[in-house]
């Protein structure tokens, strides 16, 4: 189904099913601790060895040699792979780095083997027992010294590297209130609970493997490249994943070694990279300079806008978009955006939730409250003020954000339309809610005992994203929908929107949907990622669903334009037949997909927020502690307000640890990331959570897909930082513009204690 | 994880004459931190002694009004208890802001005392530290030094001891027993049990090879007020910046001792006479003669501020 034009009245707006906050469907089995991860599909494979992975020593450099002997002759050792006895391997379209090194070292803790043992305490013994040289190279591993290195990078998910509308020196030049300031935020580590995973069964050249992968089509398709197999060849399985966070967006070390592994032992093999290989040997969000200036008049109309970032990667990788959502938030007529990308010989730097804007957000966004406060404003009614109804900087893209479709370009509009945007109304209602009037905009006045209290705000922002995604739906005898789609569930709640989908398309009930999901076998989908899941997966099920009732109505003798699906019938004039019946002992099925037009080019589709923030700030120790936050998110339909509400709760608790805690170390003489474990690098804990509220405002997006959805779980990410940076502003006084704000950042600047 | 034999012994002897039989023994109690370290292959035993049926679980006062812990006492159990709840709420305030829930039901008394650090470069086996393997240089010096120690360093180390409960060990005076392969026992000052590093970082204690600590004595109960202080990055689970275990009597006179500061609790007697003048003056005595590297030194800051909180916290409950 080709989705080109905006959507009209459809099944799904009859919203009996979707729109529900029902719970998960796979949530018994999660809670019962039945649903099987990549790690523990014992039954597939009962003879399965253990493989563990052996990360480099140093982050580059050579390997100048690599003594197995003592390793090889310990307990219970079945094979050692390296890229000596590896093959010819190839490397994924979408890894940077080799997934398997040597002996060429590119990154720290990059794989250098796999030792296959019986047992996994076997394998881990003798992996500790290879003995390996190196010859340490010189590497960069700073980003502030190798920033003015930087290059202007290709373009890619993040438009091109520079921008530029009206003539921003001059209208900056000439404004009556300018504001300047840099700002860091450090290298962050996805950390989802569960680690990389999967476990390699070979039949013949054909190779089987249930991993924990966001992408599965991606996975496919790289894995093949690696192997030099074809991918037909290749069935990745991953039916529940424990997090993702974009850390599993692409083919790991895990996947490639098991099935290395397994090739040599000629055994099934199962790896999980232990937890410090996380850090050091995965994708990891990039560390960023950035430099904003902003000038406006004395009324607070921004005139002048600039975002400029700096990010490092290995060689040919990519940046960290983070000036992206600066294109677009808010209004003023001279402006120009820019990012850099210096090489960093640290593991990889790729996408973590809301990549660009996540990061981009955290400076922008204290920016706006600094120039708030310069001009005398309200941080709310200044942005309210810059608000715009149509894209501000709208470079020309690549022919299409689609990949596959084959669209004819359109004539590139620098300003289009945003389909919707409720910025304002979030900053509204969120303010009604959260008790905004009561804040006191002079900062370091508000006390509750020894907590120094401050109320923040920003806002939030993340674009929607549409691209093809295909199911596959069957209809039993017994009147069963069962839908097909290689769609992953991350956590997010993809099972039960995909079955609220069906559900609301044939006229069932939830209970008799089955959905069946992130398998390789199954049809394409648009995988999870980008925030993009939701909506598309949701409308490549109505698209097959769609063709299931006109099959249904077909095989029924009935006209499909008028034909009604309720309560597990189909009706048309007066006659009705069951579903069961229409399917007959044979069933029926059948496949679709939904692909898109232009009309993400002829309307800007994005996604708004507001979050407010208050904290105390521990006016003796600098220590922050979040009272209350709130999120108030304008993102189209939501599908399900229950998993919505899991998503932006979430973000917000991700984007409260890169406020207060979460940064990666680096180590900038040897050049890795020090505090691999999940002790050292800290996430959120309960206690540092406080009450959560997440609100959506009512709003369908017809431009989007026929669901009129779009994203919100990365949105939920998006300004939080900023929200809870200038909380501690107003409550301290105190502006900190490198990220992590921890309670060092503030002591000296704290007041005096008697 | 190197493989290694197993036993289980019967009595306190039993277990430090087993160790004596076994150069390469290692003592095995909750097993939270001994365990992590051997899967990492920082800790290589050759033999492991379960010392968890000595029966040496008990908590019982002592004829001086004080109090016997046993070494087998479970941090969450020794935190519950009334008497230490009631008499030494220190010690109580530190165990309960240490690890979570679940380590605390398996960590014991004697295991926490003898925990290693967390130093990031001693837990990587691939970088240098002078603590895991001697003569190797230390990584943290130069690198990420933020979570280290400032008073009591050396050239050759600068890693904290991570421990809470010592910290209030220390402050009340504590005193640990022990026994020797060859059954005798001797009784050391926990202010006496860790070594600085000087240039052996990797000795850590005083204690002699296969010596079992059999319990913790404490003293009978000084009164005052009870304060435990612990300051990290976030609210609960993790390891101190700095914490700060006090006793405060009504005339303003007390005890301070220091976690997170220096590679084993910190307090200085002599520098107690400077209580009643202030945080300022006695945080300068305290803390005289640290060596912070340029990311810690905030901690020196930071452990007068609170220590400053902690005086005005002690006096608000005088009145
Ligand atoms: C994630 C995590 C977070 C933590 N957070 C904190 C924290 O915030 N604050 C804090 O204070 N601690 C914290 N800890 C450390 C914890 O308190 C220690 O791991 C625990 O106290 C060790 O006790 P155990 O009985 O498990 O010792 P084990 O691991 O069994 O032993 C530790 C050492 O003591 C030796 N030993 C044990 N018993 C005896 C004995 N009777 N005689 C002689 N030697 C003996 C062992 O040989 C070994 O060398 C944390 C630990 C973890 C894993
Ligand atoms: S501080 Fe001590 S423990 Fe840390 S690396 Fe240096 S020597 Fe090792």
């Amino acid at each position: 189904m080709k989705f080109d034009t905006p959507a009209k009245t459809n099944p799904i707006d009859q919203l009996k099913v979707v729109g529900k906050p029902v719970d998960r469907i796979d949530g018994p089995l999660k809670t019962t601790g039945t649903a099987k991860y990549a790690y523990e599909h014992h039954d597939v494979a009962p003879d399965t060895a253990y493989g563990y992975v052996i990360g480099s020593a140093i982050a580059k450099g050579r390997i100048t040699s690599i003594n197995l002997n003592e390793a090889k002759a310990a307990p219970g050792v079945l094979a050692i792979v390296t890229a000596d006895n590896a093959g010819k391997l190839g490397k994924g379209e979408l890894n940077t780095a080799k997934l398997l090194g040597g002996p060429e070292i590119q990154h720290y803790h990059q794989a250098i083997g796999v030792v296959v043992a019986e047992t996994f305490e076997q394998a881990r013994a003798a992996a500790q027992l290879v003995q390996v040289k190196y010859e340490r190279a010189k590497g960069s591993f700073d980003l502030a010294a190798a920033k003015d290195s930087g290059i202007k990078p290709k373009p890619g998910f993040g438009g091109p590297p520079d921008t530029s509308v009206g003539n921003f020196a001059g209208a900056f030049a000439s404004a009556p209130v300018k504001f300047e300031a840099t700002y860091t935020t450090p290298d962050q580590s996805h950390c989802m609970m569960e680690p990389h995973a999967s476990i390699a069964v070979w039949k013949g050249d054909k190779l089987t493997v249930w991993t924990s992968n966001q992408m599965i089509a991606w996975g496919v398709r790289d894995m093949a490249k690696t192997l030099g197999i074809p991918k037909e060849n290749v069935r990745f399985i991953s039916p529940y994943i424990g997090g993702g966070f974009g850390g599993k967006l692409f083919l790991r070390a895990d996947v490639l070694l098991a099935a290395l592994g397994a090739r040599a032992a000629k055994r099934p093999v199962k790896v999980a990279l232990q937890r410090a290989l996380m850090m050091n040997n995965t994708t990891h969000r990039a560390a960023t300079i950035q430099r904003i200036r902003l000038g406006a008049t004395k009324e607070g109309k921004l005139t002048a806008i600039a975002h400029e970032s700096w990010s490092g990667d290995l060689p040919d990788g990519g940046p960290e978009t983070a000036v992206s959502q600066t294109r677009q938030l808010y209004a003023g007529a001279n402006r120009m955006t820019a990012m850099r990308l210096a090489v960093l010989d640290l593991t990889e730097a790729n996408a973590m939730r809301a990549p660009g804007e996540a990061s981009g957000m955290m400076a922008l966004e204290i920016a706006m409250d600094e120039m708030a406060e310069k001009l005398g404003l309200d941080p709310i009614e200044f942005r309210i003020l810059n608000d715009t109804q149509v894209v501000p900087d709208n470079p020309a893209k690549p022919p299409s954000s689609d990949p596959q479709s084959k669209a004819p370009e359109e004539k590139h509009n620098p300003h289009p339309p945003f389909s919707q945007r409720q910025l304002t109304e979030c900053f509204r209602t969120g303010a009604k809610r959260f008790g905004w009037n009561k804040r006191n905009p002079t900062p370091g006045k508000t006390r509750d005992g020894h907590w120094l209290i401050g109320i923040g705000v920003a806002a939030a922002f993340r674009n929607n994203l549409v691209t093809k995604s295909a199911a596959r739906v069957r209809l039993d005898n017994r009147g069963i929908v069962t839908v097909e789609t290689d769609m992953t569930d991350i956590g997010t709640g993809s099972y039960t929107i995909i079955a609220q989908t069906a559900a609301e398309m044939m006229g069932v009930p939830l209970d008799k949907v089955v959905v069946r999901l992130g398998d390789s076998s199954f049809p394409v989908s648009c995988g999870s990622g980008g925030q993009w899941g939701g909506n598309n997966s949701t409308a490549g099920v109505y698209a097959a669903c769609m063709k299931l009732r006109e099959a249904i109505a077909q095989k029924a003798g009935f006209n499909a334009s008028d034909a009604t699906f309720t309560d597990g019938q189909v009706r048309s004039g007066n006659r009705t037949i069951t579903l069961a019946e229409a399917a007959g002992d044979k069933g029926l099925v059948a496949e679709d997909f939904i692909e898109y037009g232009d009309l993400d080019k002829q309307f800007q589709q994005s996604t708004f927020g507001a979050h407010f923030v208050e904290v105390g700030v521990n006016a003796a120790t600098g220590e922050t502690r979040l009272r209350r936050m709130l999120a108030v998110c304008a993102a189209g339909r939501i599908l399900n307000p229950k998993m919505a509400r899991s998503q932006v709760i979430g973000a917000m608790t991700m984007g409260a640890g890169a406020a207060l805690m979460e940064g990666l170390v680096v180590d900038k003489r040897h050049g890795f990331f020090v505090n691999h474990d999940l002790a050292t690098y800290e996430v959120p804990v309960h206690a540092d959570i406080p009450h959560l509220e997440a609100i959506f405002l009512d709003e369908t997006d017809p431009t989007s897909s026929p669901m009129k959805a779009k994203g919100v779980a990365e949105l939920g990410i998006c300004g939080v930082a900023a929200a809870v940076a200038n909380a501690i502003y107003n409550a301290t006084g105190i502006r900190v513009r490198d990220y992590p704000i921890t309670l060092d950042k503030l002591l000296d600047k704290l007041p005096e204690m008697v | 994880m190197r493989p290694f034999t197993f036993e289980r012994a019967k009595t306190p002897a039993d277990a430090a004459a087993a160790a004596a039989r076994h150069p390469d023994a290692k003592f095995i109690a909750g097993g939270t931190n001994l365990l992590d370290l051997m899967k990492l292959q920082i800790e290589t035993p050759a033999h492991l002694i379960d010392v968890n049926g000595l029966g040496l679980e008990k908590i019982e006062a002592t004829q001086e009004g004080g109090l016997r812990i046993g070494a087998l006492v479970r941090n969450a159990d020794l935190a519950a208890h009334h008497r230490v709840r009631r008499d030494y709420g220190v010690l109580s305030r530190a165990l309960v802001a240490g690890a979570s829930g679940q380590l605390r039901n398996m960590a014991t008394t004697a295991g926490n005392l003898l925990q290693r650090t967390r130093c990031p470069y001693f837990y990587d086996t691939n970088q240098p530290c002078n603590k895991r393997l001697p003569g190797s240089g230390c990584g943290a010096i130069g690198g990420f030094s933020r979570p280290h120690a400032v008073i009591g360093v050396s050239d050759a180390c600068i890693a904290t001891h991570p421990s809470d409960m010592a910290v209030a060990m220390r402050v009340l005076d504590a005193t640990v027993e022990t026994i020797n392969p060859d059954g005798s026992a001797r009784k050391i000052p926990i202010a006496k049990l860790h070594c600085l590093p000087g240039d052996t970082p990797h000795i850590e204690t005083v204690l002699m090879p296969g010596e079992l600590i059999t319990g913790v004595t404490l003293p009978k109960p000084v009164g005052g007020k009870h304060i435990y202080h612990k300051v990290r990055d976030r609210s609960s689970f993790a390891f101190a910046l700095v914490s700060v275990a006090a006793i405060v009597q009504p005339d303003g006179t007390g005890r301070v001792a220091l976690g997170g500061v220096a590679p084993k609790p910190w307090r200085v007697e002599e520098a107690e006479a400077e209580l009643p003048r202030g945080a300022k003056v006695f945080t300068a005595r305290l803390l005289a003669g640290a060596r912070p590297t340029p990311e810690n030194a905030f901690k020196l800051r930071l452990v007068e501020r609170i220590v400053a909180s902690v005086l005005a916290e002690a006096k608000g409950a005088q009145v």
